[in-house]
């Protein structure tokens, strides 16, 4: 009898049941049914959802504003390249813009370019995180090729990126008066406290014979260079906006914000675009159409393939498969459906 | 080649031949790492990841960071290693066991305890009762007085009964203390594999002189592993050792079998493998191009004007490295890992145990149960396979007289019964053949109860019968053999045994009575063994007809003769005999020779049937196997009557009008040719109709047909659905598998017996039961098995959910692989192609052998029916006979889901996170999400049933997932610092996974 109920015993074991492969296991069937339940919820749910997301998209006002080519004086536009790369010829120059809606504080200040690879191999290698946490007592700066060092003393920052540093400025006027930019905690916050150093001052840095983008002011450690670490987060798509600042008052409709800005930067080589952009954001970030398309197209091709499916479920129904068939025959649906 | 073996000569042959050391290593503890290392990069897979982990050392080239691929490729190295090193010392282990048993030994004339790897050729071992033999041994002396001995060779061939070894004559009765000193000379062939031949010469030295050169045969000699039982002492000569025994050399490594499956899977990866080339190359000269168009126009990017040397074939190489993850390093391992699981499936399963015997079903060979499910042939054996081989004895035919017709058991037919008690002549002549021609040793218990040891079945069913008849075989000491029949005692000297050989298809032996010292030939066999040979003017008639009447009732016969021998006529043949035995080439042939010359003029006393029962659940067995469409050949030994008959009681065959049985005979080439034209033909013209259509053919026509017209055989093979082959020789029985294995046909082999052995080693998959002939089919197949009727399960339920399951975890491995590719790929165009990675190096890597690979392994539980389902509906089983589930249209199914997956993934990452959103590490962590997540889709879709292991996979994975990320993310060391944490908390993060969740769905 005991050795009975302990043999009953062990045949309850999972352990037992799992060597005969006869764990208990739901078996869930794609019925049409279900199929056509599925597809139904899907378009249920996602149509408003794209349809939310819309909208934070629409509410977000944006003005964009290209001014590579038209910061170049007509007669320079020939030959933009060396007009970019004379430093004799100033590059201040002003640009318009209005805005069309009530934009609500803050206003995001980004600068955009276009076909920028910061995405390229050589160039995305090309620094090293070590030096700007810990500054010259990290000495392999191996990994900063080309840009390591100048007359043999070691660069910091060291690397393509850095060296590529972006150096525009601008310069925001409203009815005369200047408009406030705020150009603090633009970067990550993670970045300043724990990937830039504190005592990390730059050294020796846009010293040599080829001048790549900005320069930094040595007095100020890398921690709080703050458009440096902008910059350096690279971004992975070739045409890419950055933070320059905010400004923290609301604009009004048909307010004109005149811009004065410094044209430094040199896209003109590779044909790259600039562009200054002001956006106000909402919880989505900021403008961007994609999601809430994307989610509005999955509901409706959902709920039409719903359609679809009741359709031919009402018109076949009268082949019905014997039990067995169908059993047997839904197997080789649920895989062949999907694929 | 022979050798020369100078008994206790302790110099000569120290260097000549190695001593008793055995070593089943395959490596030491030097050669271990290089000869493994060696071994593993015999295969292509790892030779090629290795040239992709050495070219990612350059630092130029590789995208990413080469632990990458070196922690995978080391671990997968270290886990096959580890495991080699284990078995190999678990061998070393056993080894030294063996190696460092004590046994006696004479050196210089004393017998001496040493170790049993001391012992050299031409020592003398001595041996106790129960002792193992510690190397091959002749025998030169026993405790019994006439030189007799019994051994137990379960470990070489697994027949548990006991064979009785015997000294050489010319070692008769030297003095028990003269052992020691013995000398002489052992003239035997090098060391081979055969444990059932040692054809050898002995001769003694002075003092020990015999004028005549001793024949040694197998019967004088105790092999390595074999145990001495019931004899006191025995000793013998060491003739090979160590390695060199006969079981040593039978020891050899089996060619590892590959699937159809492997195959197939080899192949997927060599067309991978191109169309990686074709990705490379077309990635390697568009780099190249827009580098000297568009790169050097990028300042920032600051491309040197004058590159080295190797500038062209960089990029190309980049690419090359970050498309290599499209060969998943890891399917190696899963597959191994679920195959050995499936085996332990078979190994655990409760419903596959031989409750008779208690022994459970085992796969040998973890590595081919997915060939099961896509079986095409089953070659079976008759005896013992498809019925017990527990023979009963049930009818009979003496002079004439039938007896056991009505009752159906002759034990309990008063006719005969009375015969008995009246002793009738001619019955009691029937019953001494019955008795004593036979190899059959009695063993009387302490009761007084006599049990017999038979070595065949069938002469354990005789004597047996002849036992319950009164003529009971009572003892046997040396040649001498008691019978008691009726109360009285008569005695029977053995003057030769004429062995059972399978061509012969008799055996014999010559005794002399020893109470009128009347010498008379005794045999049993085939009836086409004797009857042929009956003496001139003896009516054969009605034997023949008995014969044919048993046939057809499905029983086994044997017809019984005898014959008076003269004196001289002895004498003389017997000279011939000892001749012929002491040949040591073709001795075989010649001793069958030197019998036929006395195994004539017979006077045939009368037939005997007896009875082998269909093992349980054999017809349903087969006839749910046919349904599922597998062809069944029957291949016997046993006569053509009563293989049709086993096979119509077992639904291999349809009786008539249903189905069609085509015999292909013939006496001469030219009939054979004929027949088996004429049945090619009907074949061609029923194979449209609904008939069962079976071939019948003999093994003599069967060797015709396979040597010269091959083609036409191979035809009527294909054509066939089933066939009996009866009077096929082991030989051609592997012949005939090989045949349709040369077919493309996918074919199982199953059997019992030791001659079967060579068909199932050379078929696709070889299931051996572990039946009443011992253990040598099951130790030499891939699975053995208790009953036929589990071979349903086995290949139904066993072999279909392993197909499944592995046509699933394959072409999912390559599928999550090129969905990671692809997005590079893609990302490659629109980061200049250069060769950038999207994903950073940790991700890879636990995306490949972590995140992708542990759900996939719970696959191994996925049934997609019920197996009550699959045996009610065999016909399920195309499916997997067809590969419909693994192929490359299938694969191309998976590629594009791959390829459309990667699609989804990336247009929605590149939009969703477009402008201020780009930031690198961001985007690559949403595409690398929204690939986990696809694939926790992808596999729970595919997913048939959930048990609680699939859900914990699955969705744990998809939560481990996170978690790992988190915690990388709380690093600030790490690239990825503050990542995943940012993006969780970003709704858009979500709406992007549920899109592209869904959309992949479409």
């Amino acid at each position: 009898m005991d050795t009975d109920r302990e043999r009953h015993r062990a045949r309850e074991t999972a352990f037992y049941l799992f060597t005969q492969q006869s764990l208990p296991a739901c078996k869930p069937v794609l019925t049409p049914g279900w199929v056509i339940a599925i597809f139904l919820f899907m378009g249920v749910i996602f149509i408003p959802v794209g349809l939310v997301t819309l909208r934070a998209s629409h509410c977000v006002v944006e003005i964009v504003d290209r001014y590579d080519i038209d910061c170049v004086p007509e007669p320079s536009r020939m030959d933009k390249v060396s007009y970019i790369q004379d430093d004799s010829i100033p590059k201040n120059c002003s640009r318009f813009m209005k805005v069309h809606k009530y934009m609500k504080a803050p206003i995001y200040i980004y600068y955009q370019l276009d076909n920028y690879y910061q995405n390229h191999r050589r160039y995305v290698k090309s620094r090293s995180d070590k030096q700007l946490l810990d500054g010259q007592k990290y000495h392999d700066t191996s990994y900063c090729q080309p840009v390591e060092s100048n007359n043999n003393r070691p660069i910091v920052p060291c690397g393509l990126i850095a060296w590529s540093l972006f150096n525009d400025t601008f310069e925001f006027i409203r009815e005369g008066a200047e408009l406030k930019v705020n150009r603090k905690n633009i970067a990550w916050k993670s970045d300043r406290g724990h990937k830039f150093g504190k005592n990390v001052y730059p050294f020796n840095f846009q010293n040599g014979t080829l001048i790549g983008g900005g320069k930094l002011n040595p007095e100020i450690p890398l921690s709080d260079q703050e458009d440096l670490i902008v910059w350096m987060r690279t971004s992975a798509l070739p045409s890419f906006r950055k933070l320059y600042g905010r400004i923290e008052e609301d604009l009004d409709v048909d307010d004109v914000v005149v811009v004065n800005l410094m044209n430094n930067y040199n896209t003109y080589s590779f044909g790259g675009k600039k562009k200054l952009v002001l956006s106000t954001s909402s919880w989505l970030g900021g403008k961007n159409d994609f999601l809430g398309h994307a989610c509005v197209f999955v509901g409706c091709s959902s709920l039409t393939l719903a359609i679809i499916f009741v359709l031919l479920h009402a018109l076949w129904r009268h082949e019905l498969f014997t039990l067995e068939q169908e059993k047997l025959f839904r197997v080789i649906r649920t895989r062949s459906t999907y694929i | 080649m022979k050798r020369y073996v100078y008994i206790n000569d302790n110099e000569s042959s120290h260097e000549l031949y190695c001593d008793n050391r055995i070593s089943n290593r395959k490596y030491t503890v030097l050669n271990f790492l290089p000869k493994n290392l060696w071994e593993q990069f015999s295969r292509f897979m790892n030779q090629y990841f290795l040239l992709i982990a050495c070219l990612q050392l350059w630092s130029l080239i590789t995208p990413v960071n080469p632990a990458s691929t070196w922690g995978p490729l080391i671990f997968i190295f270290a886990v096959s290693a580890s495991k080699e090193a284990w078995d190999d010392y678990n061998r070393y282990l056993s080894d030294k066991k063996a190696n460092e048993k004590l046994v006696w030994v004479v050196r210089q004339g004393i017998r001496k305890h040493i170790q049993a790897q001391d012992i050299h050729v031409g020592n003398i071992v001595w041996l106790r009762e129960n002792d193992e033999v510690p190397c091959d041994l002749v025998l030169i002396g026993t405790s019994d007085p006439q030189g007799l001995c019994y051994v137990e060779t379960a470990a070489l061939d697994g027949e548990t009964d006991l064979k009785t070894r015997v000294i050489p004559s010319a070692c008769m009765g030297i003095d028990f203390e003269l052992l020691h000193k013995i000398k002489g000379v052992i003239e035997c062939p090098n060391p081979d594999k055969d444990i059932t031949r040692f054809d050898a010469n002995l001769r003694l030295f002075p003092p020990f002189i015999d004028n005549d050169v001793c024949p040694l045969t197998i019967k004088n000699t105790i092999l390595q592993s074999c145990y001495l039982r019931n004899t006191e002492w025995a000793c013998g000569v060491a003739v090979y050792t160590g390695n060199e025994t006969k079981l040593g050399m039978s020891r050899g490594i089996p060619e590892p079998k590959l699937t159809a499956m492997d195959a197939m899977i080899d192949k997927l990866t060599g067309a991978i493998f191109v169309f990686q080339i074709v990705v490379v190359m077309v990635l390697g000269i568009a780099g190249n191009v827009w580098k000297d168009t568009e790169a050097r126009k990028q300042w920032y990017v600051q491309y040197p004007i004058e590159g080295p040397w190797y500038e062209l074939l960089v990029i190309p190489l980049r690419f090359e490295l970050l498309c290599s993850i499209m060969i998943p390093i890891s399917i190696k391992v899963s597959l191994d890992l679920v195959k050995s699981l499936y085996a332990k499936f078979i190994d655990w399963d409760t419903e596959m145990i031989d409750y008779e015997t208690g022994i459970p079903s085992h796969a040998t060979n973890t590595a081919i149960s997915e060939d099961l499910g896509q079986v095409e042939y089953i070659m079976t054996d008759k005896t013992g396979t498809l019925t017990e081989n527990r023979m009963i004895f049930r009818r009979c035919c003496i002079s004439g007289v039938f007896y056991g017709n009505e009752s159906g058991d002759a034990l309990k037919d008063t006719k005969l019964l009375n015969a008995v008690a009246g002793s009738s002549p001619d019955v009691v002549q029937f019953l001494t053949v019955m008795a004593i021609c036979n190899t059959v040793v009695p063993i009387k218990s302490k009761t007084g109860a006599i049990s017999y040891k038979a070595q065949s079945q069938d002469e354990d069913a005789l004597v047996n019968a002849a036992a319950q008849l009164h003529m009971v075989y009572a003892n046997k000491t040396a040649n001498i053999l008691e019978i008691r029949f009726n109360g009285s005692v008569i005695k029977y000297e053995v003057l030769e045994i004429l062995e059972f050989t399978s061509d012969r298809k008799r055996m014999s032996v010559v005794v002399k009575d020893c109470q009128n010292g009347k010498i008379v030939l005794l045999s049993k066999g085939a009836d086409e063994a004797i009857l042929p040979y009956a003496y001139v003017g003896q009516q054969t008639r009605t034997f023949i007809e008995a014969v044919e009447q048993y046939a057809q009732l499905g029983l086994r016969t044997l017809c019984l003769a005898c014959r008076e021998l003269r004196e001289d006529e002895y004498q003389e043949w017997s000279l011939l005999f000892k001749e012929a035995s002491s040949t040591l080439v073709d001795r075989e042939w010649r001793i069958a020779e030197v019998c036929q010359r006395l195994e004539h003029d017979f006077e045939v006393l009368g037939v005997t049937a007896i009875e082998d029962r269909l093992q349980d659940g054999v017809p349903e067995t087969i006839e749910t196997l046919r349904k599922a469409g597998i062809n069944f050949w029957m291949l016997t030994g046993d006569k053509q009557n009563t293989a049709i008959q086993i096979a119509l009681s077992c639904n291999f065959i349809s009786p008539e009008p249903k189905g069609q049985l085509l015999l292909i005979d013939g006496k001469t080439e030219d009939e054979v040719c004929r027949s088996l034209e004429r049945v090619l033909l009907t074949m061609r013209i029923t194979s449209s109709e609904p008939k069962d259509v079976a071939f019948v053919v003999d093994g003599w026509a069967l060797e015709i047909a396979l040597k010269h017209y091959r083609k036409a055989f191979t035809e009527l093979a294909i054509l066939s659905r089933t066939a009996i082959c009866c009077r096929v020789t082991p030989s051609q029985k592997a012949q005939l598998v090989e045949l349709l294995k040369s077919c493309d046909y996918r074919t199982l082999a199953i059997g019992d017996g030791g001659n079967d052995v060579r068909m199932i080693q050379q078929a696709d998959i070889g299931v051996g039961i572990s039946g009443r002939e011992g253990l040598q089919a099951a130790r030499a197949a891939d699975y053995s098995i208790g009953k036929f009727r589990f071979l349903k399960r086995l290949i139904l339920v066993h072999g279909r959910y392993s197909y499944n399951r592995t046509a699933f975890l394959s072409q999912y491995s390559f599928y999550k692989s090129l969905v990671i590719c692809f997005i590079q790929i893609f990302f490659s165009f629109i980061s200049g192609v250069s060769g950038t990675s999207l994903f950073n190096s940790v991700s890879l890597m636990a995306y490949n052998v972590f995140y992708t690979s542990v759900p996939v392994l719970v696959s191994v539980l996925d049934k997609d029916l019920s197996e009550g389902t699959v045996m009610q509906h065999p016909q399920i089983l195309f499916y997997c006979q067809a590969g419909r589930l693994l192929n490359p249209s299938t694969f191309a199914g998976w590629f594009g889901r791959s390829l459309f997956h990667a699609i989804v993934v990336f247009v929605i990452t590149i939009h969703a996170y477009a402008y201020e959103k780009s930031e690198m590490e961001e985007l690559s962590m949403v595409a690398l999400s929204g690939c986990i997540w696809l694939q926790a889709f992808v596999v729970a879709l595919e997913t048939n049933s959930f048990t609680i292991l699939q859900h914990l996979a699955i969705w744990g994975n998809l939560v481990a997932f996170y978690v790992i990320n988190w915690i990388f993310s709380a690093i600030p060391a790490s690239g990825m610092y503050t990542i995943m944490f940012r993006l969780c908390r970003q709704l858009s993060y979500w709406i992007t996974m549920s899109v592209s969740f869904t959309l992949s769905v479409f």
